[in-house]
C-alpha cells in the first residue's frame, strides 16, 4: 500500500475527458516521476492531487486518508507540499523572512493571532530557518527580496520552503521548466541529496528526460488522461507503447 | 395587478440607466480588465452634455419691444436667443425644446473623445499595474472630473425639460384592457426605456455580428490568447472604451428630464452600479443588464408606500441587501462563468 | 528598548517628540506676521493630525500589509462616532466608556462587513466594502432616523440634548466631554514674545492614544502576524500551499484596521459631540486611502504624514481666497497677476476637493511609494553610487 494512492479518478470538462479510470500508486519513500505528452493529464491530476480540482468519481488517499473535498491548506497540513512550475514564493518578503513562514506554519497550524511577539525574537524558528539556508547555499542573500534573486535560486528556496515544513510527499510540477542548463543540473543535484539524506517520498511532473532519469524510481506514463504503462526507468526507456504515445509512431 | 405592473413599469426607467452604466463598466472590465471608478463621471458628463447643449442654444441677446410695456411704463426688454433670430422663432423654439434628444447627436462624439483621452491618457498607462492602483487612479479622476463640473455648473441640480410633445403621461392601462387611469406612466420614461434598449440591442449587435466585436469577445474570455494572434488589441479597447463612454454619456443625457442632472449623480449611480455588476457576474454582459433591470425594478417595489411604512427606508438598503444575499449564496453573481476574473 | 529594535525604537521616540511639541513647532509664526495664516498649532487641527492619523495608521494595517484596498472605512469611523455619542447621551460625558464603547462596535461591525466582503479579494472586495459603506451612509442618513426608531437623527446629526439621561452625570462635572472632570477644551496659552503657543487638554488626549495606536502598529508589523498578513500580499497562492488559512488573517487584519477606524470616530466625537452621516460616505472613505498611500503604504510613518499633509493642506488651501492669491502675486505686473489668481482660484478655497482628487492622480502614477519612497530615492541620490551599483548587478542576472 502506498503512501498515495489515487482509484479510478475521471475528471471531465465539458465533452473533454481530461482524466480517465487513472489509477495510480506511490510507495512510500520512493522517486515517482509522471510523465506524458502535452494534454495527457498531468497538470489536472496534480490539481487533482492538492485539492484544487474535486475529480468526478474516484478517490485519492493519502496515508489512508480522503484528500478530496478539503482546502489546499488542510492538504498542506497532512503533510503534502507543493512546488510550481513557475516558483511561487514571497516575492516582497526578505529570504530569511520566506523560510520562516513555513516553519511558523508547521509550529502554529492554519492561524495564530501572534500579533505581539517580534518575529525576529523567535529564536527558535529563525534559527531553523537560517540552518536551511545554510544548506541550501543561500545564506548570503537571507536579507535581499528573494524577487531579485535568479530563476535557479528561487527555485532553491522554493524546494527549501516546501522541505521546511517536513512534508511527507513533496509533489514537483516540472520543476526545470524554462531554466537553464547549469541550474537544471543544480536542482536534480538538490533533489538527489534531499532524497539520500530524508525520509520523503517525491512525486515529480516532468517533461525533461533527462531530470527524470536522473531522479526516477519509477515511472508512470500517462496518455490521453489515463496511465499507460508504469514501470522502473529502463523498462520505460524501450517500452513500445511509451514511444507511441510520445512519437506517434505505431508498435 | 395593475400595482404590481405599475412599480415594474417604474423600476424600468432607473433599471435602464443602472443597465446602461453597468454594461460599460462591464464591457470595460472584461476587455481591459480595469476596474473603472470613472465610469459614473461618464454617466454625469453625458448629463452636463444636455445643459450644455440646452444653455448654448438658449444663448440670447436683450432686445426692445416698442410694442409692448412693463410696469413702469418704458418698452419691454426681451431676451430673444439667436438661434431664433435664426431660424425664425417657430423653428428655433422647436430646437430648443428638443434639445436634450438633439443634443444625442453633440454627446457621441465628445463622450468618444472624453473616452480616447482617458484611455490614451491615463489608463492605458494602468494596464500592468496592480488592480488596487487601477482603482486609486480612476477614483482620483472621478473626483477631478465631479469637481470640474461643479466648478463650472455649480452644485445645484439643473432643470433640463423634455420636450412638450414627450413630456406628458399616457394611460398605458387602457391601451391593455385596465380601466382608465390605472397605469397612468410619464412618457418620457417610456421614450428612456425604449432608447436604453435600443442602445443595449445596438452593443449586443455590434458585438455579436462585426468581426471587430468578435474579437472582442474572445478578448473577454481570453486575453492573452488574442493578443497572441497577433491582432491589434491595444487600438480595439481604446475603441471598446470610447463605446462604453458614449453608452454611460447617452445613459446620462437621456436621464437629465427623469433626474435634474448635479454634479455628484456620477458617484451615486456608479456605486449602485458595480452593485449591479458583482450581481449580474464580473465579466457577463447579459448579466449587467438583467441584473440592472431586476435591481431597478426591485428598487421601485421597495418604494411603495406600503414597504416604506412596513419596513422604512427598505428602498434605500434593498439593493445592497439583495446583493449581500447573491453574493453569499451564489458568489459569482447570477450570471458569472466560473474562471472569469478570479484569482 | 520598548520590546522594539534600535531602529524602530529611535522612530517611535522621533514620533513622541514632535507629537508632545506639536504645539510649538506647528506655530512657527508670530502671530501678527502675515505668515501666520500658515501656522497649524491650534488645537483643533492638531486634533484633527492626531484622530486622522489613528485612522490611516488604522487603514494602513489592512491596506498597506494585505493588500486589500477597503473602499468603505469611514463607516467604521462613522459608527464609533454615533457609539460614543450615544454613551454621552445615556451614561456620562467621560470620554473614556465613550471610546471604548465606539472600538466595541467598529469590531462588531467589522466582523460582519469583513466576513461578507472577505469571501471575495481585489476588485471584488473594494466594491463590496464601497458598497457597505454606502448602505450604512444610507442606513444613518435616513433609515435609522425615523420618528419610530431614532438611532442617527439623520441629517441633522446625533448630539447630546439636555433632556437625555446622562445617567452618570454629576453636578460639578463639565456639561462638555471630559477625562474624569477635565473638560478636553480646557487649555493652556503661552505667550512668548509675539508668539501664543495653546496646549489644550483634548488634543494631548489625542496625541497619547495616537502615539499608543502607533506603538501597537510597530508591533504588529514586527511580529509574525504581520509578516503573515505580508505574505499575504505578496502570494496568496504559496500561502495557502503552505499550509495557512488566509481568510482568519485578512479577517483579523481587518478588524483591527476597523476597531482603528472606530477609535478615530469616538475621538472625533470626544472632542466634539456630534455625530453625522457625512463622516461615512464615500469620498471620507477616499480620503484615508489618499492619506495611507500620500504618506507611503506598508510603511510605519507614511499614513501618519499622509493624514497629517492632507489635513494640513485642506486646512490652509480652504483658506486661501482671491483676496490672499491677490496678495501673493502682488509682484507680479497686474495682468500677470489676473491670470495666475484666474488659474490657481478653481483650487484653492471651496476648490479643495479638485486639489484632493488631483493630487490622489498624480501620486498614484508618479509616487506610487507615497512620500516615505520619494524620501528614499532622495536619500539614494545623495548616498552615491554604490547602492546603485548594487541594485544593477542585481537586475542583470540573466532573468531567463
Amino acid at each position: 500500500m502506498g503512501i498515495l494512492e489515487v482509484k479510478n479518478v475521471n475528471k471531465r470538462f465539458g465533452g473533454l475527458q481530461a482524466l480517465g479510470d487513472v489509477n495510480l500508486s506511490v510507495a512510500e519513500n520512493s522517486v515517482h516521476a509522471i510523465i506524458g505528452p502535452n494534454g495527457a493529464g498531468k497538470s489536472t491530476l496534480l490539481n487533482v492531487l492538492i485539492g484544487k480540482l474535486i475529480p468526478d468519481t474516484g478517490s485519492v488517499m493519502f496515508e489512508g486518508q480522503s484528500v478530496l473535498g478539503r482546502k489546499p491548506y488542510e492538504i498542506n497540513q497532512m503533510g503534502i507540499s507543493r512546488v510550481f512550475q513557475t516558483p511561487e514564493i514571497f516575492g516582497e518578503l526578505s529570504v530569511l523572512e520566506n523560510m520562516m513562514i513555513p516553519i511558523f506554519a508547521r509550529r502554529d497550524g492554519v492561524f495564530r493571532m501572534h500579533a505581539y511577539e517580534n518575529s525576529s525574537n523567535e529564536h527558535e524558528i529563525v534559527d531553523q530557518a537560517e540552518a536551511m539556508l545554510e544548506s541550501l547555499g543561500l545564506a548570503e542573500q537571507r536579507h535581499e527580496h528573494s524577487a531579485s534573486m535568479s530563476r535557479g535560486n528561487k527555485r532553491r528556496l522554493e524546494i527549501g520552503m516546501c522541505l521546511a515544513q517536513n512534508p511527507k510527499l513533496l509533489l514537483l510540477d516540472e520543476p526545470t521548466a524554462g531554466m537553464a542548463r547549469a541550474d537544471t543540473n543544480n536542482t536534480i543535484d538538490l533533489l538527489k541529496q534531499i532524497k539520500d539524506e530524508r525520509d520523503i517520498t517525491i512525486a515529480i511532473i516532468e517533461h525533461d528526460m533527462h531530470v527524470v532519469f536522473s531522479l526516477a524510481e519509477r515511472i508512470t506514463v500517462l496518455a490521453q488522461g489515463s496511465p499507460l504503462v508504469e514501470d522502473t526507468p529502463e523498462k520505460i526507456k524501450g517500452h513500445p507503447k511509451v514511444r507511441e504515445a510520445y512519437l506517434g509512431e505505431s508498435a | 395587478m395593475d400595482v404590481i405592473l405599475l412599480q415594474i413599469l417604474n423600476g424600468l426607467d432607473k433599471g435602464s440607466a443602472y443597465a446602461l452604466i453597468a454594461l460599460g463598466l462591464t464591457l470595460i472590465f472584461g476587455t481591459l480588465g480595469v476596474v473603472n471608478f470613472a465610469h459614473g463621471a461618464l454617466f454625469m458628463i453625458g448629463a452636463f452634455c444636455a445643459v450644455t447643449l440646452q444653455k448654448l442654444l438658449s444663448l440670447s441677446h436683450t432686445v426692445i419691444d416698442e410694442t409692448q410695456t412693463d410696469f413702469l411704463g418704458n418698452p419691454l426688454k426681451i431676451e430673444k436667443p439667436y438661434i431664433m433670430d435664426w431660424f425664425g422663432p417657430e423653428i428655433g423654439g422647436g430646437i430648443i425644446e428638443w434639445a436634450v434628444p438633439l443634443s444625442i447627436l453633440f454627446t457621441i462624439p465628445v463622450m468618444v473623445a472624453v473616452g480616447f483621452a482617458m484611455e490614451r491618457g491615463l489608463i492605458k498607462h494602468f494596464y500592468n499595474r496592480p488592480h488596487a492602483d487601477q482603482i486609486l487612479v480612476t477614483f482620483g479622476l472621478a473626483i477631478v472630473l465631479q469637481e470640474i463640473i461643479k466648478y463650472f455648473f455649480g452644485a445645484n441640480p439643473i432643470p433640463t425639460p423634455a420636450p412638450e410633445a414627450l413630456s406628458g403621461s399616457i394611460d398605458l392601462g387602457v391601451m391593455i384592457g385596465f380601466e382608465v387611469n390605472e397605469i397612468v406612466y410619464p412618457l418620457w420614461r417610456m421614450v428612456y426605456f425604449a432608447f436604453a434598449a435600443v442602445i443595449i440591442g445596438a452593443v449586443f449587435a455590434f458585438l455579436q455580428f462585426t468581426t471587430f466585436g468578435m474579437v472582442v469577445r474572445a478578448g473577454m474570455a481570453d486575453r492573452e490568447t488574442v493578443g497572441l494572434l497577433g491582432i491589434n488589441i491595444d487600438r480595439r479597447f481604446t475603441i471598446m472604451f470610447g463605446i462604453a463612454a458614449a453608452v454611460a454619456g447617452l445613459a446620462g443625457v437621456m436621464y437629465t428630464p427623469i433626474n435634474p442632472p448635479n454634479y455628484h449623480m456620477g458617484m451615486d449611480f456608479l456605486v449602485l452600479s458595480f452593485v449591479v455588476v458583482v450581481v449580474g457576474g464580473m465579466g457577463s454582459l447579459p448579466g449587467a443588464v438583467l441584473a440592472g433591470f431586476l435591481l431597478g425594478i426591485l428598487e421601485s417595489f421597495a418604494s411603495t408606500t406600503w414597504a416604506t411604512t412596513t419596513i422604512p427606508g427598505i428602498n434605500q438598503v434593498i439593493i445592497y441587501l439583495v446583493a449581500i444575499v447573491v453574493l453569499l449564496t451564489r458568489p459569482r453573481g447570477l450570471m458569472g462563468r466560473k474562471g472569469v476574473m478570479e484569482e | 528598548m520598548f520590546g522594539l529594535n534600535k531602529k524602530d525604537g529611535l522612530l517611535f521616540l522621533v514620533v513622541i517628540a514632535i507629537t508632545l511639541l506639536a504645539p510649538f513647532l506647528l506655530n512657527p509664526f508670530p502671530e501678527n506676521s502675515g505668515m501666520a495664516q500658515f501656522n497649524a498649532g491650534y488645537p483643533d487641527l492638531l486634533q484633527r493630525f492626531a484622530i486622522y492619523g489613528i485612522f490611516a495608521i488604522g487603514f494602513n494595517i489592512l491596506f498597506g500589509l494585505t493588500g486589500y484596498l477597503s473602499f468603505g472605512h469611514a463607516a467604521f469611523l462613522g459608527v464609533g462616532s454615533y457609539a460614543a455619542v450615544w454613551m454621552f447621551k445615556l451614561f456620562t460625558y467621560n470620554v473614556v466608556p465613550a471610546i471604548a464603547f465606539a472600538m466595541i462596535v467598529a469590531a462588531i461591525f467589522s466582523v460582519l462587513i469583513g466576513y461578507i466582503s472577505l469571501r471575495r479579494s481585489g476588485i471584488y472586495f473594494a466594491i463590496l466594502t464601497l458598497a457597505f459603506a454606502q448602505m450604512s451612509f444610507a442606513l444613518a442618513y435616513s433609515v435609522l432616523s425615523n420618528p419610530k426608531f431614532n438611532l442617527t437623527n439623520g441629517e441633522t446629526g446625533l448630539q447630546v440634548y439636555s433632556n437625555d439621561p446622562q445617567m452618570f452625570h454629576r453636578d460639578g462635572l463639565p456639561n462638555l466631554p471630559h477625562i474624569f472632570g477635565l473638560s478636553v477644551r480646557a487649555s493652556y496659552e503661552l505667550e512668548l514674545g509675539g508668539w501664543s503657543f495653546t496646549f489644550n487638554v483634548g488634543y494631548y488626549l489625542c496625541a497619547l492614544i495616537m502615539l499608543i495606536a502607533f506603538y501597537f502598529a510597530i508591533r504588529l508589523f514586527r511580529s509574525p502576524f504581520g509578516m503573515m498578513l505580508r505574505a499575504i500580499k505578496s502570494n496568496n497562492t504559496r500561502m495557502t500551499y503552505t499550509g495557512l488559512n488566509a481568510k482568519p488573517y485578512a479577517l483579523a487584519a481587518f478588524v483591527i484596521s476597523g476597531m482603528y477606524a472606530g477609535l478615530a470616530g469616538g475621538l472625533l466625537a470626544a472632542m466634539d459631540p456630534l455625530a453625522g452621516a457625512e463622516r461615512m460616505f464615500w469620498t471620507a472613505s477616499g480620503e484615508v486611502v489618499l492619506m495611507t498611500i500620500l504618506g507611503g503604504a506598508g510603511t510605519l510613518i507614511g499614513p501618519v504624514l499622509g493624514a497629517g499633509l492632507i489635513k494640513y493642506m485642506e486646512n490652509i488651501v480652504s483658506k486661501i481666497n482671491d483676496n490672499v492669491l491677490h496678495q501673493w502675486f502682488a509682484f507680479l505686473p497686474d495682468g500677470m497677476e489676473d491670470f495666475m489668481v484666474t488659474i490657481i482660484h478653481p483650487f484653492v478655497g471651496k476648490g479643495w476637493n479638485l486639489t484632493l482628487g488631483m493630487i490622489f492622480v498624480l501620486v498614484v502614477i508618479f509616487l506610487p511609494g507615497g512620500l516615505v519612497e520619494g524620501g528614499q530615492r532622495i536619500a539614494r541620490l545623495f548616498t552615491g553610487k554604490k547602492a546603485r551599483a548594487a541594485e544593477k548587478s542585481s537586475q542583470s542576472t540573466p532573468a531567463e
